[in-house]
Parts: C-alpha cells; sequence; structure tokens
C-alpha cells in the first residue's frame, strides 16, 4: 500500500520535474532567439524548409476549406433567406478559428515533426555534442534560428490560407452557385473587422507558432536517440502540438472575443 | 619537448551516472606534447572521462586540470573558451549531415573567427590535404565511407589548431587500411601540431604503435599504466587477461547468477 | 552560392506572399479601406438610452458612413449616455443637425443616422450635437402596445 503511494508520489514529482525542464528549456530559448535573428541567413534557410515547403498543403487545404465552407454556409444560411451573408460567414470563419486553427495543425504535422526528427537524429548522432565541444552553443545555432523561422511562419501561413479559402468559397458561391457578388464582397467587408477580427486572427496565429515551434523542439531535443525513440517523438509533438493550440484556441477566443 | 607540468590532470575522479560509481578513483596525467591512450573494456568508463574533460559532465569529487584550470569549476562563458582549445573526434565522427565536407571542416573556422572567405577556403582545403581529403570537399557525408567520415571530422576537429586533440574509440568498426591510416594521423598530426592528445580505444596493437603512455582502466581506478613496451612486460593480471584477449581472468566471463543445476531444474 | 540565392529568393516570395494574404484580408475582407485618410473631427451627443449601441459602430447620413463612434460615457449628473462621434472631416453638417439611433435590418447592429439641418453654422470639434432621439427599446415598445390595447378595451364598451 505505502509501496503504491509512494510511486505515486514519484511519478508526480518526476512529471513536475518535467514541467520544470520543459519551461527552463523554453526560457532558455526565447531569451536566445533574438540573437538568431543577428543570423539572418540561418533564419532564412529554416523559413524555407518551414515555410515554402508547407506552401503547398496549406495552399490546397485552405481551398478546399473554402470551398467546403461556401457550399455548406449556403445551404444553412439559405434556410433563413440570408444567403448573400455568405461572403460574412465565410470571412468571419476563417479569419478568426478556421484560418490561424486549421494551418497550425497542419503545420503541426508537417512541420513540426521534420523539426522533432531533424532535432532527434542531430542528437542521436551525437551531432549536437560535437557542436558543444566546438564551443557553439546549440541552442543558437540550431534551435533559435528554428523557433524564429516557425514564429514568423506561421502568421503568414494562416494568412495564405484564410485568403486562398475565401477565394475558393467566392469560386463555389459567386460563380458556382450564384450568390451575388456584390452582396458577397459588400456584407464581408462591412461585417469584418481589421483589427478585431483579422488582428486577433494574426495574434492567435503568433501564439500558435510559438507553441508548435516550441513543442516541437523541446520533444526532439529530449527524444531517446534511438530510431524507436525519434518515432515515437515525432508521434508526441503532434499530439501535443494539437491540443495545445486547440486548448490556447479556447482561451484566446474566450479573452478576445468574450469581452462584447 | 614534452613540458613537465601535465598539461592535463585528473585527480582522485569520482562519477555515476546513477546511484553506482561509474569511475571510483581515478588518477592519471598526460604529458604535454605526448599521445595518451586510455584504454579499458566496455562500460569501464572511457568515453565518460572524456566528456568530463570536455566539460559535458562535472564530477562529483575529485578534479580535471586542464592546461592549470579546473574544468569543473567553469561556468558556462570560460568552459566555452576552454573548449576552443580542445578538439574531438567523436565516434563515427559526428559530421554535421546538412552540411557538406568542405563546410564541416569550415563550420568552427566561421563560429569562431573573422577570417574572409577566400582564407577560409584555403584554411579547409589544407585541413582536408593533411588527412587526403581534399577531393572529397564537395560530397555530403551520406556519400563518404565510415572510415573517410572518420578523417573529416579529425580534419574538423584540427580546424583551429587545437593544443589538445581527444578522439573517441576512433578505430572502432575499421578496415586494416583505415586503421593504418588513422593511427598515422593521429601520431603525425599530435607531432607536427606540438599538440596532445588523449585516445580512448580499446584497440591494442594500433594504439600500442603510436601511444607514448597507456592507463588502462578496470573497476572505476586506474588498475595498470606505463609505455606500451612496459605494459607488453607487465606480470599483472588485468593487463595480462586484457593484452591477451583472455576470456577469463580478472573480469569475469560469467554474469554473476544461481548455478546452472538450479536453473533447469536438476538436482544437485 | 546558387543554391544560396535560390532560397533566398524562394523564401522573399513566400513572406511576400504571406504579407499579400494579410493585406488581401485587411483591405477586401475588411474594412480598413474605409478608413478615413484625411481625419476626423470629433463632437459629442446625448441620449437617453443608447440601446445596443457599440463603439465603431458606423455614423450614416442618407444610408452612407459619415463617421465612427469614437466612444460612450455614462454621465452621472444628467444620468444620460454621451457619446463621442468621430465625423469625416471631408463633410460638414449644420449645428442643427439631429441624430437617431437605428437598427440596420431587423436583427442587425445599431448605428447612428445623422439628419443634416438647415442653420448656415457648421459643427467643429468639440460641438455637441442637440437633438437626438433615443434607441427603440423593444420592451418598452411591447408595453406601450399593450397599454394602448388596454386603453382601447377599456373605451370600447
Amino acid at each position: 500500500m505505502i509501496d503504491a503511494v509512494a510511486r505515486i508520489g514519484e511519478r508526480a514529482l518526476g512529471r513536475l520535474a518535467g514541467i520544470g525542464h520543459g519551461a527552463r528549456f523554453f526560457a532558455r530559448l526565447l531569451a536566445v532567439a533574438p540573437s538568431a535573428l543577428a543570423r539572418p541567413r540561418l533564419v532564412v534557410e529554416q523559413l524555407h524548409f518551414i515555410g515554402n515547403r508547407s506552401l503547398s498543403i496549406i495552399a490546397v487545404s485552405g481551398l478546399f476549406v473554402g470551398f467546403v465552407l461556401g457550399l455548406q454556409g449556403y445551404y444553412t444560411l439559405q434556410r433563413y433567406g440570408s444567403a448573400e451573408a455568405l461572403g460574412l460567414l465565410v470571412a468571419l470563419s476563417l479569419v478568426r478559428e478556421l484560418g490561424p486553427v486549421v494551418s497550425a495543425l497542419l503545420f503541426a504535422g508537417r512541420a513540426g515533426t521534420s523539426l522533432t526528427a531533424e532535432i532527434g537524429l542531430m542528437k542521436a548522432g551525437e551531432q549536437l555534442a560535437a557542436m558543444e565541444m566546438m564551443a557553439v552553443d546549440p541552442m543558437r545555432r540550431v534551435l533559435a534560428p528554428r523557433f524564429v523561422a516557425a514564429v514568423i511562419a506561421m502568421p503568414m501561413l494562416a494568412a495564405i490560407f484564410s485568403a486562398i479559402g475565401i477565394v475558393g468559397a467566392w469560386g463555389v458561391g459567386v460563380q458556382l452557385i450564384g450568390v451575388d457578388a456584390g452582396s458577397f464582397w459588400s456584407q464581408m467587408q462591412s461585417g469584418v473587422d481589421v483589427f478585431k477580427d483579422v488582428g486577433n486572427g494574426v495574434v492567435k496565429s503568433v501564439v500558435f507558432g510559438f507553441v508548435c515551434a516550441f513543442v516541437a523542439l523541446y520533444v526532439g531535443h529530449e527524444a531517446r536517440p534511438t530510431p524507436e525513440g525519434v518515432s515515437r517523438a515525432t508521434t508526441t509533438t503532434v499530439v501535443a502540438s494539437s491540443l495545445a493550440v486547440l486548448g490556447f484556441d479556447f482561451i484566446l477566443t474566450a479573452l478576445m472575443f468574450g469581452t462584447d | 619537448m614534452p613540458d613537465h607540468a601535465p598539461f592535463v590532470s585528473i585527480e582522485s575522479l569520482r562519477f555515476g551516472y546513477g546511484p553506482r560509481p561509474l569511475l571510483q578513483d581515478v588518477t592519471l596525467h598526460v604529458p604535454r606534447g605526448s599521445v595518451v591512450a586510455l584504454m579499458g573494456g566496455s562500460g569501464s568508463g572511457k568515453t565518460t572521462l572524456l566528456r568530463l574533460l570536455g566539460g559535458q559532465l562535472r564530477a562529483q569529487s575529485g578534479r580535471v586540470v586542464f592546461d592549470g584550470q579546473d574544468v569543473g569549476a567553469l561556468a558556462r562563458e570560460a568552459l566555452y573558451r576552454m573548449r576552443r582549445r580542445m578538439g574531438m573526434l567523436f565516434q563515427f565522427g559526428a559530421l554535421f549531415t546538412d552540411l557538406s565536407v568542405f563546410e564541416n571542416v569550415a563550420f568552427p573556422l566561421r563560429e569562431h573567427t573573422r577570417l574572409s572567405d577566400r582564407m577560409i577556403r584555403d584554411l579547409v582545403l589544407m585541413k582536408l590535404d593533411a588527412v587526403g581529403l581534399r577531393g572529397a570537399a564537395g560530397l555530403m557525408p551520406s556519400q563518404v565511407s565510415g572510415g573517410m567520415a572518420r578523417r573529416v571530422a579529425l580534419a574538423r576537429a584540427m580546424a583551429l589548431d587545437p593544443p589538445l586533440l581527444m578522439y573517441d574509440e576512433p578505430f572502432a568498426g575499421l578496415d586494416p587500411i583505415s586503421l593504418g591510416t588513422i593511427a598515422h594521423l593521429i601520431r603525425n598530426l599530435n607531432d607536427a601540431l606540438g599538440a596532445t592528445s588523449i585516445v580512448v580505444t580499446h584497440d591494442v596493437p594500433e594504439t600500442f604503435a603510436i601511444a607514448d603512455r597507456v592507463y588502462l582502466l578496470g573497476e572505476g581506478r586506474v588498475v595498470a599504466s606505463g609505455t606500451p613496451a612496459e605494459l607488453r612486460a607487465s606480470s599483472d593480471p588485468y593487463v595480462a587477461q586484457f593484452l591477451h584477449g583472455a576470456r577469463d581472468g580478472p573480469v569475469r566471463f560469467h554474469q554473476p547468477a544461481p548455478s546452472i543445476a538450479r536453473d533447469l531444474g536438476i538436482p544437485s | 552560392m546558387n543554391d544560396r540565392r535560390m532560397i533566398d529568393v524562394l523564401v522573399g516570395a513566400f513572406v511576400l506572399l504571406g504579407l499579400a494574404a494579410l493585406l488581401f484580408l485587411a483591405l477586401k475582407a475588411g474594412n480598413l479601406a474605409s478608413f478615413t485618410i484625411g481625419g476626423t473631427y470629433e463632437t459629442r451627443a446625448r441620449f437617453d438610452n443608447i440601446g445596443g449601441l457599440k463603439v465603431r459602430a458606423p455614423v450614416k447620413s442618407a444610408g452612407v458612413v459619415v463617421g465612427r463612434v469614437a466612444g460612450i460615457d455614462f454621465d452621472d449628473t444628467t444620468y444620460q449616455a454621451t457619446v463621442r462621434l468621430a465625423l469625416d472631416g471631408r463633410f460638414r453638417f449644420p449645428t442643427d443637425s439631429s441624430l437617431k439611433i437605428l437598427t440596420s435590418g431587423l436583427l442587425g447592429e445599431q448605428y447612428i443616422g445623422l439628419e443634416a439641418g438647415a442653420e448656415e453654422r457648421m459643427l467643429v470639434a468639440g460641438d455637441t450635437i442637440k437633438l437626438t432621439q433615443s434607441a427603440v427599446v423593444l420592451e418598452n415598445l411591447i408595453s406601450q402596445f399593450l397599454f394602448s390595447r388596454a386603453a382601447e378595451g377599456e373605451k370600447r364598451p
């Protein structure tokens, strides 16, 4: 009996220690991140891997989500005779929620896992230790540029997702179904506020960028240096990033849009 | 001409990854300008000693002294400055897989110096030439063989002409030709650069051919030390078992276990 | 070196694309374009009841947006709501213009309708618009209706 309690206590302490370790890692990463900007070459390279390489999945997904929003939105609004509000519905859904959240989830799956695997394999191959022995801080040289690039890329990807989604919904709603083009855009423009909606969406995607980047880098760094360890780590990255993004989305939504 | 004060000194070192100490009481000295071999069976703590030397691990008691500085007492900044004077060759090379052979060797130069691209290019090519791989400069690490990767890593470790070179199992898994090449390089580079080298290995023939001094580790301590000739002539059972590769001796063959009769259920 | 240039170009294109998307969202989807670049002047007005009027609600005259609600305060000496209006600097209105709180559509947002007056003098920054009509509160309307029906019912027999 005492054994079981002791074991629970040990596990709890272990978890606490893990959280503390993670927090210190995050703090160190944040402290070192600005120095990465002093080496734009590294950040640009990472932006290429993280941003450019994610473009295709983000763009295609945005397009299809736009299509679906256009269709579903039309079917629902048309029941209440408000089909001209389609533009407004689609724009708000994308800019406030779907853009930041879905692109963050896709990012976690695509860029997050490759970051985790890369860091995990570098650790397994003793590359990070070799760098340390060469008096180069791996945090500065390897982790920080990736972190900064992810934080920059996220809002861009979210904006691209939303923009393409709106165009996709326009294509389906206006061109295919025949919703009035004028009211599609005018209702959207009068209903979508730059600061409250677009701005908050950008803030969300920046927060998600921090979250996804941190999770991917931390999990990769702490992975067991075996093939199985790295594979498990990539799964952990996707799961943890996704849950964190959804959780933060709820908190941010409540904070931003709740006070009205 | 070797200096009298040892370049590297390990005094009464005690360290363990868990509750059990791996190294109990290790004391050894590395004279300046010499090639010193740290030998021992697997799990004897040889690689751990290198990590303690480089400051990647901190000793639980005892001192690690590099050129007069207590490594364990250094803060991050000072530790990083100290590491610039050390070159380490990791087992299997640890080359940066996303950089070419050239860029790998150029890495320390780019990070720690403000030399022009042209100067760096010349230096890198010279280092690669010293290890015989100038022709492989454009290849990626995945395109070179194990032996070649290790030579590239050696060129990288030497890039800043460090006074101390450390080798972690440089002979592991190499074919006979590469074995000879690496051993040859370790000795010649050490003498040419006027550096000091510490080689962690369990490869007897190659090491004995190049080392000035050998330390044999066992059970967390230095069980024997001396020149290769002295060790060959030694009557210490530990040394004898190690040098001749005997199956049983001070290092037991059988892992402690209850009698086999009991395990198989045979009444005895 | 060529590889590096390629990467730089691609990343530059990516960042440009992202910024373009943001601009698109801000301009075409949002209401940034309707921001007055010429500057605004602020006037105030007092209402007994502003209903559901919110800050940044439009001020429309003849159906055209001519300004925005800049702020809503409560005056605890007159127990009225004080609304600050930011009017587009391009348009001038007479000092006897009147304000009404209207609803756009049946369930729409509330906005301020501005009807120009006849005076020669124009409103300047800091002026107060005197003629205001409060928002129609649904409950009051219903109780008014019921009351008048009850009164009618009494008159009949």
